[in-house]
């Protein structure tokens, strides 16, 4: 095996168990992209893996490798001793490797039983022997526990069931693998506890289970192993027992605490102490994606909220904007008590939203950059009242020159600029609406250096002249850099908020590896 | 499907007590009551409108719409829509009757035309599979290249008067009662019992459905969505040679205008039937009820002998409007 210098790999001897799955060395690149460089993965039987990472480090890809739905361009796929390469999932399932994905992969409009056996159902001279399929499904949904009527329709029964459902066909026949990708991003506590119960009853029978999911608390309840991946590169392989959860936190993110706590913050300007609050939101949650936060904005202030994925950190910027309804609790703009049914509200009581998917929920690729640019002005003046052309001419002119975005041709197709280009000309289209809140949520997301150094000046500078912003970043280093205050999130809720006075790195994983550990003392 | 295996040891009582047809069945059974109901109130009306022999005549005069929705609700139950099974209908009225004009047997006349219409589908089902095409479009294409070959075989209708032929068209079976019914009946209902039988009760068929359900789903469940998908278009293809067939004894004869719009009495029945247009969801019987509901309009207007034949139509379109709502509020229930 070959490994750069970051690569650490610790096997650990297995004198009695030979690995059921050996994933040697796999590269995978989408044209000029290189998604994985070089990952081993070995999986165990009776074994759960977590398979860890934050987004974009390559787990999916990894899994798709693995299942046939991507071919590999280098490495190799050992099962059970003999070397695969699987071009389809038919090809993968037959070999023992089955998975269930974050959206229940079955078909509503047929039963039960159909959708764990079909085919491979039991059939007599030819044709589906229904009694016989729907026997052995109750077979298999008994040996794990689960109480379905295997001939009523897969669609009548919620998410959780059919999830569950999704499993039991996948370890029907013979599964020596099975693979859950995000299996309890969509479930409560108590559906939770029943998919652990099944994967516990799989694991004493001997299969491998491959267990990917954000949240913390769940690996260390139920991994024995896991591999732990960033920027489609392995890491290292672990035991979980023998890992902190701040060790895999600072495994995850990657950078040496050293290095970060040395970053300057000299960019970092004084808070504009204000009294004034722009936005005050009280006890915001909504099921599913956010419990009970609290969160009060100033003017001139940047609040950086930090977590790691699936915290909550976009939920709450979404709930903040009205692009998603609370369920409860109440939100103050300029203390007016109003509820937000849409982002067109917030957009009226001149609040702005930079959303993380810039490509699908901001970028307008046919359009030009002056038009890209102008979208929110246009559409908070409403369509009847055009924007003068010379107004036009001089907003785009002086946007373009403010931010230095390139090429510097208000006539430029959006989609021929680059991330960081398209990112600024998203930036100035609400600048251009002269917003008293800017909530960015991963502004410099894939971007090079420069252009996220820019936007990171352009913040600090906005909220010197008096405008409130949120925020939100992957990147830690980055959200202390900026920020007056800094909101910690996990598990989908607030856990910490704190102000910008010399928090370290570290200070922040602590707190949020820390607060693992209360809960784990206060349920025990 | 049995529905009964529910409960793990239930009396007879039980079960009888606590029958209810499953929601997914209530479409069909709506479809058989407006037949009923059509039934009743034509009987009510006309003199000799329940006469056994008037619904036979409706299988006569319908048989081979029957065999054509039969292959439609494969394409339906899949996802997709087929088109072309009008034109492939005149298609094969011409070919029967021109080939046997040229002197070939009939049995070898036949077999060609059932290969010809299953090869015409096989071909739009590669396309829509393998190409990404989308069936409305590549079927449009199907329409006209079948239309157009039936031009360029004669612009002239060419009479079938092959003795195999006619009397196969004449020949009738006697059912106890004095009544009777023709051959092509028998091989239209019997097309209807083996089409439900292979989507009942095969992994083709059930396929099909699960293709219809979610196709991305069905693929990653490792089911074989590339045979499927080219294969309804085959059965599509054939029934409609084989509904060819079954016209071109009815008509005796083959003509490039035979069958204009067939394929929209086609759909039409299918989704009065309670097949689901965006696939999945549906029964072959429900499109056979489909198909007399459509002829029983049809009977009630020539009983009626006042009205206008065109009310048909406006029956049809109300009827049709009507089913597609009411699927709509259905499936927005689930969901």
């Amino acid at each position: 095996m070959t490994h750069t210098q970051e690569q650490v790999v610790t096997v650990r001897p297995e004198p009695s168990q030979q690995p059921v799955v050996e994933m040697r060395d796999i590269s995978i690149t989408f044209g000029t992209v290189s998604a994985l460089d070089r990952v081993s993965m070995r999986l165990f039987p009776g074994e759960v893996h977590a398979l860890m990472g934050e987004n974009g480090a390559g787990k999916s890809t990894l899994i798709k490798a693995l299942t046939g739905v991507y071919t590999i361009d280098a490495g190799t796929i050992v099962v059970g001793g003999e070397e695969h390469e699987f071009h389809t999932p038919a090809a993968a399932q037959a070999a023992g490797i089955s998975t269930v994905y974050q959206e229940v992969n079955l078909v509503p409009n047929l039963t039960v039983a159909e959708n764990m056996l079909l085919g491979r159902e039991p059939r007599r001279f030819g044709a589906i022997n229904v009694r016989a399929m729907n026997r052995r499904a109750r077979q298999t949904l008994e040996r794990l526990g689960l109480d379905v009527n295997p001939g009523s329709l897969l669609g009548d029964h919620p998410i959780a069931v059919q999830q569950l459902v999704a499993i039991a066909r996948a370890v029907d026949v013979d599964a020596r693998v099975v693979i859950l990708d995000e299996p309890t991003s969509s479930l409560d506590a108590d559906e939770v506890e029943k998919l652990f119960d099944v994967m516990r009853r799989l694991r004493e029978h001997g299969v491998a289970i491959v267990f990917v999911s954000h949240f913390l608390d769940q690996i260390y309840e139920i991994a024995d192993r896991m591999t732990i991946l960033r920027n489609g590169r392995l890491v290292e392989e672990r035991m979980v027992a023998e890992t902190s959860q701040l060790e895999l936190v600072r495994l995850m993110i990657g950078r040496e605490l050293e290095v970060l706590e040395r970053l300057d913050r000299d960019q970092r300007q004084a808070a504009v102490s204000s009294e004034t609050p722009v936005l005050k939101a009280v006890g915001l949650s909504r099921k599913g994606s956010l419990e009970a936060t609290d969160l009060t904005l100033y003017e001139g202030e940047v609040v950086g909220v930090a977590g790691l994925l699936g915290s909550g950190r976009t939920e709450l910027a979404r709930l903040l904007f009205g692009a998603d309804t609370a369920d409860h609790g109440e939100l103050e703009v300029r203390s007016s008590r109003r509820r937000l049914r849409s982002p067109r509200h917030a957009i009226d009581r001149k609040m702005a939203f930079s959303s993380e998917d810039r490509k699908a929920e901001g970028v307008i690729g046919d359009l030009t950059v002056a038009d890209n640019m102008l979208l929110a002005l246009q559409a908070s003046r409403g369509w009847l009242r055009p924007i003068p052309q010379a107004t036009r001419a001089r907003l785009v002119r002086d946007y373009i020159q403010a931010l230095d975005i390139r090429p510097a041709d208000p006539d430029a197709l959006m989609r021929n600029l680059s991330g960081g280009n398209q990112q600024k000309v998203l930036l100035a289209r609400w600048l251009i609406t002269d917003p008293d809140v800017l909530i960015l949520d991963e502004p410099t997301r894939g971007i090079d250096i420069g252009a996220k150094t820019q936007i990171q000046t352009l913040v600090a500078d906005l909220a010197a002249k008096g405008m409130a912003v949120v925020f939100i970043s992957a990147e830690l280093e980055e959200v202390l850099r900026l920020s007056h205050r800094v909101v910690v999130m996990r598990d989908r809720r607030k856990i910490r908020e704190l102000p910008n006075d010399d928090v370290s790195v570290s200070d922040v994983l602590e707190i949020i590896a820390g607060e693992a550990r209360q809960t784990e003392e206060g349920t025990a | 499907m049995s529905a009964t295996i529910a409960v793990p040891n239930p009396s007879v009582w039980d079960r009888v007590r606590t029958y209810s047809p499953s929601r997914r069945y209530l479409p069909v059974v709506a479809t058989f009551a407006l037949f009923i109901g059509m039934f009743g109130a034509g009987g009510i009306r006309y003199e000799g409108f329940t006469d056994p022999q008037v619904f036979l005549s409706l299988l006569l005069d319908n048989s081979f719409l029957i065999v054509l929705a039969v292959g439609m609700t494969f394409v339906i139950l899949s996802g997709g829509i087929d088109l072309s099974v009008g034109s492939v209908v005149a298609l094969s009225t011409m070919i029967a009757a021109k080939t046997l004009e040229m002197g070939w047997s009939p049995y070898l006349s036949m077999v060609t035309v059932l290969v010809v219409g299953t090869l015409l589908g096989t071909l739009m089902g590669l396309l829509i599979h393998y190409l990404d095409i989308q069936p409305f479009i590549a079927t449009l294409a199907g329409l006209f290249l079948a239309r157009g070959l039936t031009y360029l075989i004669s612009t002239e209708s060419i009479p079938i008067t092959d003795a195999t032929f006619t009397e196969l068209a004449f020949a009738s079976i006697t059912l106890p009662g004095g009544y009777y019914t023709t051959w092509t009946v028998v091989v239209a209902l019997a097309t209807v019992v083996v089409a439900a039988a292979v989507l009942a009760r095969t992994r083709f068929g059930r396929t099909v459905y699960a293709v219809g359900g979610n196709e991305a789903s069905a693929m990653l469940m490792g089911l074989r969505v590339a045979a499927v998908k080219v294969g309804v278009y085959a059965i599509s293809g054939f029934c409609a040679a084989l509904g060819g067939l079954l016209f071109g004894l009815y008509t005796l004869s083959g003509y490039s205008l035979h069958a204009v719009g067939m394929e929209l009495d086609a759909i039409a029945a299918v989704v009065i039937g309670g097949t689901l247009l965006t696939g999945g969801r549906g029964f072959v019987v429900g499109s056979l009820l489909g198909v007399l509901v459509l002829g029983t309009i049809q009977t009630f207007i020539s009983f009626d002998g006042t009205l206008n034949s065109w009310w048909t139509r406006i029956v049809i379109g109300a009827l049709l409007l009507v089913f597609v709502v009411v699927q709509r509020l259905m499936t927005r229930r689930q969901t």
